[in-house]
């Protein structure tokens, strides 16, 4: 009996060195695969957080602009009555994407619609912000890349995108200038 | 390895003998591609492509290295290099189409290579690693095409970026963030111009060791060939050296006529004008086309227009966007399973009535249907076309090819290659096992194997 546990024990404590070693070299090639992997996310210049003021008391009713946000097109419409009129006649719960144009527009906010020009289908800038571009179906905007329609609050009404433009965070810092960021 | 009439390898000269025995690199380029791996007598000029298809990423790299000498991947440059390639540097112009119309040529290629495997069954045993290491490369090419168009950093490679990298996004949960960190940032700039360079620079080199083990995988059993009946005799081969390296090169030049003729005369005939128009990542193209070999993917992707709901209750199970990445990945990643979904124990079309007819009448015209929508706007007809032809795209392999395989009655097989070639199994000269007979005339040194 006792010869035989001291087998055992030499073999347990090879095994020992052997499990240990193992481990330690696993956990050292994963701590080293962790940096190969993050230098691909976003750098710090990147990510450094920006906003962007948009000035809107230029822009007229059913006209919008297009600026820059984050390196992405930012669409910034002042809506006409119509407009608003069209977006409330619609049951929101018909929609893919269900939110209604004042979920959209944010408290106090009448006709300011902002959204990012990026179609939530694969990223497409949608027609429709400029004067005499195709604004689909739905009188919003449209994305002639896989033929995604958006309605005049920007919510995705027919095509292959899953969701809304997005609505960027935004706050109006004075009577005719919005924050984006 | 070979089969067992394949003429050994005799260093004659002391020089030759010595490397044999250090490193026998000789050896194995002779019982590669010499006179000492036997091929079936009866390949017709399908089996060119494989060939053709090495050249063409020898093109590639042997441009692309000139190319990546003058180019940089910066998006303030990147453009303007690409166009300094094309006004000041030395050939570079040549350079530059060679390494644009080339990638259109190894497509071509290959895309023959692969109908080739799929008429004649090559996919099936003894040579499924064959096939799907083939697949691999397929995958591989397509990934390296995709960020080499990137690079010179027009409308269309920034567009295409966008939107390929868009659909990484689709993938739920994870997809949002998985999208930023592959381009690095919240849309294709800087520093996804950079990596795609870095790995457009360094994939062609991991296709060409995935080439080496297609090769490998390909000498264990041998080629197949037109019949699908396996070898069976010395009278069924010749040796590759002189036979089919005369006939690669036959073939070789045809192809050299037509690339060169695509470079000088027509070099932009197969790209898109808008990508001489410097990306702007805030006006898109009226119309995002992939270059032309990607179209009938980009036609299964564009074909899903509708989320996947569960009937009556409105509730998603899939949404669109997802579905068209899932069968467009799918419609490829379907390759891989091919040596087990087609069931007929007969491997060429032409002993295959009823496969033939899918095979020319279904899928031929399901695959010009899928090029002709995915180059076109995203209207109709051309989203029905690219709907029909997707259902029958999948239709084909998951349920045509398993039924038809295992219901149809082949056409009787010759017994032999050499009964199909000459009429009679004995009509080959010196048909016995151990004789060499038919090399004696015009290339002294073939001897029989023993
Ligand atoms: C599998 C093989 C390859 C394929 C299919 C391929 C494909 C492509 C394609 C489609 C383009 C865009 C051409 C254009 O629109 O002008 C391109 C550009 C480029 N490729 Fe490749 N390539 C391959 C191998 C290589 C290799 C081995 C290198 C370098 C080591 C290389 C370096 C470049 C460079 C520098 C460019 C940018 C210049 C330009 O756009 O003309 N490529 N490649
Ligand atoms: S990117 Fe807008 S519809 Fe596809």
């Amino acid at each position: 009996m006792a010869d035989a546990n001291e087998a055992n024990e030499g073999v347990r404590r090879r095994d020992f060195i052997h499990v240990a070693a193992l481990s330690t070299a696993g956990v050292g090639a994963a701590a080293s695969a962790l940096p190969l992997v993050s230098q691909m996310a976003p750098s710090a210049d990147v990510l450094a957080e920006s906003t962007t003021d948009v000035d809107v008391s230029a822009i007229e009713a059913g006209q919008s602009i297009k600026t820059v946000f984050r390196k992405q097109p930012l669409f910034v419409k002042r809506l006409t009555p119509e407009e608003i009129a069209e977006a409330n006649e619609v049951d929101v719960a018909d929609l893919r994407d269900q939110e209604s144009l004042t979920d959209r527009l944010g408290e106090g906010n009448e006709d300011i619609l902002v959204t990012m020009g990026v179609c939530t289908h694969l990223g497409c800038v949608p027609l429709g912000a400029a004067e005499g571009e195709n604004k689909g179906e739905y009188g919003g905007y449209f994305c002639p890349c896989h033929g995604s329609h958006y309605d005049t609050a920007g919510r995705i009404r027919k095509g292959p995108a899953p969701t809304n433009l997005v609505v960027p965070d935004f706050a109006f810092t004075s009577e005719s200038v919005i924050r984006v960021g | 390895m070979s089969f067992a009439w394949a003429k050994p390898y005799e260093p004659q000269t002391g020089f030759t003998k010595w490397i044999d025995e250090k490193l026998p690199l000789p050896r194995l380029v002779y019982n590669a591609v010499g006179a000492g791996y036997p091929v079936p007598r009866n390949l017709n000029y399908m089996w060119n492509f494989g060939v053709l298809a090495g050249f063409c990423l020898m093109i590639q790299i042997v441009t692309g290295v000139i190319l990546a000498m003058h180019y940089a991947a910066n998006t303030e440059v990147a453009f303007a290099t690409t166009e300094h390639i094309m006004r000041n540097v030395n050939s570079g112009w040549l350079m530059r189409y060679a390494h644009a119309n080339g990638a259109s040529f190894f497509f071509i290629v290959i895309y023959l290579h692969i109908f080739r495997g799929l008429f004649y069954s090559s996919y099936k045993a003894p040579r499924e690693m064959i096939w799907l290491l083939g697949v691999v490369i397929f995958l591989l090419m397509m990934a390296t095409a995709f960020m080499g168009y990137v690079l010179p950093w027009g409308q269309m490679s920034f567009w295409g970026a966008k939107v390929i990298t868009g659909l990484f996004g689709a993938i739920p949960l994870v997809g949002e963030s998985l999208q930023v960190w592959l381009v690095g940032g919240f849309a294709p700039d800087n520093a996804a111009l950079n990596r795609f360079f870095s790995l457009h620079f360094l994939l062609p080199f991991v296709i060409a060791g995935v080439v080496i083990l297609h090769i490998w995988a390909l000498h264990i059993p041998g080629s197949s060939n037109p019949t699908g009946i396996e070898v069976k005799q010395e009278s069924d081969t010749v040796p590759f050296h002189p036979y089919y390296t005369a006939k690669d090169g036959f073939g070789l030049g045809i192809f050299l006529l037509a690339f060169t003729f695509m470079v000088f005369f027509l070099p932009n005939m197969l790209g898109h004008p808008d990508n001489y128009i410097e990306a702007n990542p805030l006006s898109t193209p009226a119309l995002i086309v992939p270059e032309w070999y990607f179209l009938p993917f980009y036609a299964i992707l564009r074909a899903f227009t509708d989320d996947l709901t569960i009937p009556f209750t409105g509730i998603v199970l899939i949404q669109a966007k997802l579905l068209g990445v899932i069968a467009m990945f799918g419609s490829i990643l379907l390759w891989f399973f091919l040596p087990w979904l087609d069931k007929s124990p007969v491997r060429s079309g032409h002993y295959r009535p009823m496969f033939k007819k899918f095979f020319w009448f279904g899928f031929i015209p399901c695959m010009i249907a899928l090029f002709i929508a995915g180059g076109a706007p995203a209207e109709q007809p051309y989203v029905l076309l690219s709907q029909i032809a997707t259902a029958y795209y999948f239709l084909h392999f998951l349920v045509i090819l398993p039924i038809v395989s295992q219901i149809e009655v082949p056409k009787p097989l010759p017994y032999s290659i050499t009964e199909s070639v000459l009429g009679s199994d004995d009509a080959a000269p010196g048909k016995t096992a151990s004789s060499g007979a038919k090399g004696a005339d015009d290339i002294g040194s073939l001897q029989p194997a023993e």
